[in-house]
């Protein structure tokens, strides 16, 4: 089965065209960002990303179609992103898809943003299967969850204030480096020294999966006023809470995995590409023996890929979605429908 | 020639398929659903579509043109007509015709309260204390046409057409009173309920898709008129310097 994958959640129009037959897979895909329109106004404006999306959704459908060499009448079903997300962004690619759908006859479905997330990984060669636990790790969420089956998934925690990306991209702000933070910390953090400064590992003094990354922004911001004109004290600060938040996330990790009993760590969105953290999780998968998956980097962002794996998964099991059209600000994916098991 | 057309723009939802229309936008059997439901364009829309083009008897791919408004009006429902426009004319392999919200208003006046020679002043409530404003002559043929440029202004600076003419819109009903006491002068006939709707989008999309006008979907643009949505942040630097200064 052959489907269309539209992502226009956010501030990316992700367009995709994803296969199920066996060998098949991911057959194009194209991406545009709009990080450089947003730039110049402090973040992501809602109303001029989705007039953007609008501009840039035909060419890029024609753009992956044609690398797919594919026309329109070989598509067997359109996924868009339903929720959560920006609405009237939302608005653009779902609207589109499912006319899509329409006039080509053929099945639509709306995709959780969150679930083509935590699905990206099984797009991979030798993808693992569920049970397993997924930590969705970006600049709009932290959370871990149960994924007891495809569209089975139950949370276990989450971020109580900042998401994870969120502290790095503030971090990143209060010491002038630019947007998005994650990867500038990333890259400076590189060349620092590990051991000079020490953040606290927020909430992991106490049982429990939660997050809270808030304090953490504080502390470096403490560090940053008393010692900012000190030789390589950025370098310094940034890897010290690269070491504290990247340890965070994988002493929880950890945790989800030992009462859960799942033998398979999946991690997905933004703050995934960072490489401390795979460094990380990967020596705690030799020392605890559970495997660990990961999208490949450009689809740890948001991206069409996702979406038109998460939609054919849905459509290739019959869930097509024939409800009026709607999209979600908010949307719990516990609320998910599961796939048939088979 | 056979034209579907769809309207989202405001707070109506409207579809319509006209069946054998001449370049005229006369003639040709007119089928339309009009529906008064803000919030719900996303989901009453396609099964608009669907029950026009199955009361014809007609399949996606029997027309000629997917004509859909283009604005002004709400961001949200300018955005959704052109994305359901584009997805058709995608899937069916077909044309978009944009459409003026504010030609397709004054469309409407004429089948109903226009005498000869008269004009037409559409006006859609922008909000923010603007309205989008559109003057129009009515031809031979009984079809508006533009008598200049669209745009989005203070009610007070909105000028009247020469002669006489008929005011219809929300803009109108809004800002009746500053209106006319800028003028000096009534409208010969008015309707502050006015909406529009797709019946008239479609005769006006069958004079430009006969003209040569219909264009490819991913050209296609949405106007919104309002184009400055939002500060930079060195704009609001400078609007928080004025302001305390
Ligand atoms: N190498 C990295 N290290 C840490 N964080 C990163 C890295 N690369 C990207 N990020 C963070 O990931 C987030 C963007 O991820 P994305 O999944 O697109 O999230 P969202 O759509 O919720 O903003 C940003 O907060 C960014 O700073």
């Amino acid at each position: 089965m052959r489907v269309l994958g539209l992502e226009t959640s956010c501030d990316e129009t992700g367009v995709a065209v994803y296969d199920t037959a066996p060998g098949r897979g991911l057959l194009a895909h194209a991406l545009h960002s709009q990080t450089a329109l947003h730039l110049a106004y402090g973040g992501v404006v809602p109303e001029l990303a989705s007039r953007d999306h609008v501009e840039r959704l035909v060419p890029l459908i024609r753009r992956t179609l044609d690398e797919a060499g594919l026309g329109v009448a070989d598509l067997d079903g359109v996924a868009y992103t339903a929720g959560p997300g920006l609405v009237g962004a939302l608005l653009v690619g779902a609207g589109l898809g499912r006319a899509l759908a329409f006039a080509l006859g053929k099945p639509a479905i709306g995709v959780h943003h969150m679930e083509g997330h935590l699905l990206a990984p099984l797009m991979e060669p030798d993808p693992p299967g569920p049970p397993f636990v997924a930590l969705l790790v970006s600049g709009g969420h932290t959370m871990l969850l149960e994924v007891a089956a495809i569209g089975r998934y139950r949370l276990l925690g989450e971020t109580l204030d900042d998401a994870a990306g969120e502290a790095f991209d503030k971090t990143a702000k209060l010491m002038g480096l630019p947007y998005p933070g994650g990867p500038a910390i990333a890259r400076l953090a590189a060349g620092g020294r590990p051991d000079r400064f020490t953040f606290p590992r927020p909430m992991t003094d106490r049982p429990g999966l939660d997050f809270s990354f808030s304090g953490l922004k504080t502390q470096v911001l403490l560090a940053w006023q008393r010692h900012r004109d000190e030789p390589d004290a950025a370098a310094d600060i940034a890897r010290a809470f690269e070491e504290a938040a990247t340890e965070t996330l994988a002493i929880k990790c950890r945790r989800a995995l030992a009462e859960t009993g799942a033998r398979t760590l999946v991690v997905a969105g933004g703050v995934g590409a960072n490489r401390r953290l795979r460094e990380r999780l990967a020596s705690a998968a030799r020392a605890d023996g559970f495997r660990l998956a990961f999208p490949r980097p450009e689809f740890c962002t948001d991206n069409g890929a996702m979406i038109a794996f998460a939609g054919a998964l849905r459509l290739a099991a019959g869930l097509a979605d024939d409800a009026p059209l709607h999209v979600r600000a908010r949307w719990p994916l516990e609320s998910l429908p599961a796939l048939p098991a088979g | 020639m056979h034209v579907l057309a769809l309207d989202t723009t405001t707070e109506a939802c409207s579809v319509a398929l006209i069946v054998d229309a001449t370049a005229e936008g006369r003639g040709g059997r007119l089928r339309e659903r009009f529906e008064i439901a803000p919030r719900r364009h996303a989901e009453l829309v396609l099964p608009m579509v669907g029950s026009v083009l199955a009361e014809a008897g007609l399949a996606l791919r029997d027309v000629d043109a997917i004509a859909f408004g283009r604005g002004p009006g709400a961001f949200t429902g300018v955005r959704l007509a052109i994305a359901i426009a584009q997805g058709l004319a995608l899937g069916a392999d077909r044309p978009v015709v944009p459409v003026s919200t504010l030609a397709t208003l004054a469309q409407g006046a004429v089948a109903r309260r226009v005498a000869p020679g008269d004009r037409v002043l559409a006006l859609i409530d922008a909000r923010m204390g603007e309205v989008y404003a559109g003057a129009f002559a009515v031809d031979d043929e009984g079809l508006v046409r533009p008598l200049g440029d669209e745009r989005v202004l203070p009610p007070g600076v909105v000028a009247a057409p020469d002669g006489p003419f008929v005011a219809v819109g929300s803009g109108w009903d809004a800002h009746r009173d500053v209106l006319l006491a800028s003028w000096g002068r009534s409208p010969v006939a008015d309707d502050g309920d006015a909406l529009p709707r797709a019946g008239d989008l479609a005769r006006l999309a069958a004079r430009e898709l006969a003209a040569g006008r219909a264009q490819d979907a991913a050209r296609a643009r949405p106007v919104y008129l309002r184009d400055k949505v939002a500060l930079t942040v060195d704009e609001q630097v400078a609007a928080r310097a004025l302001g305390s200064g």
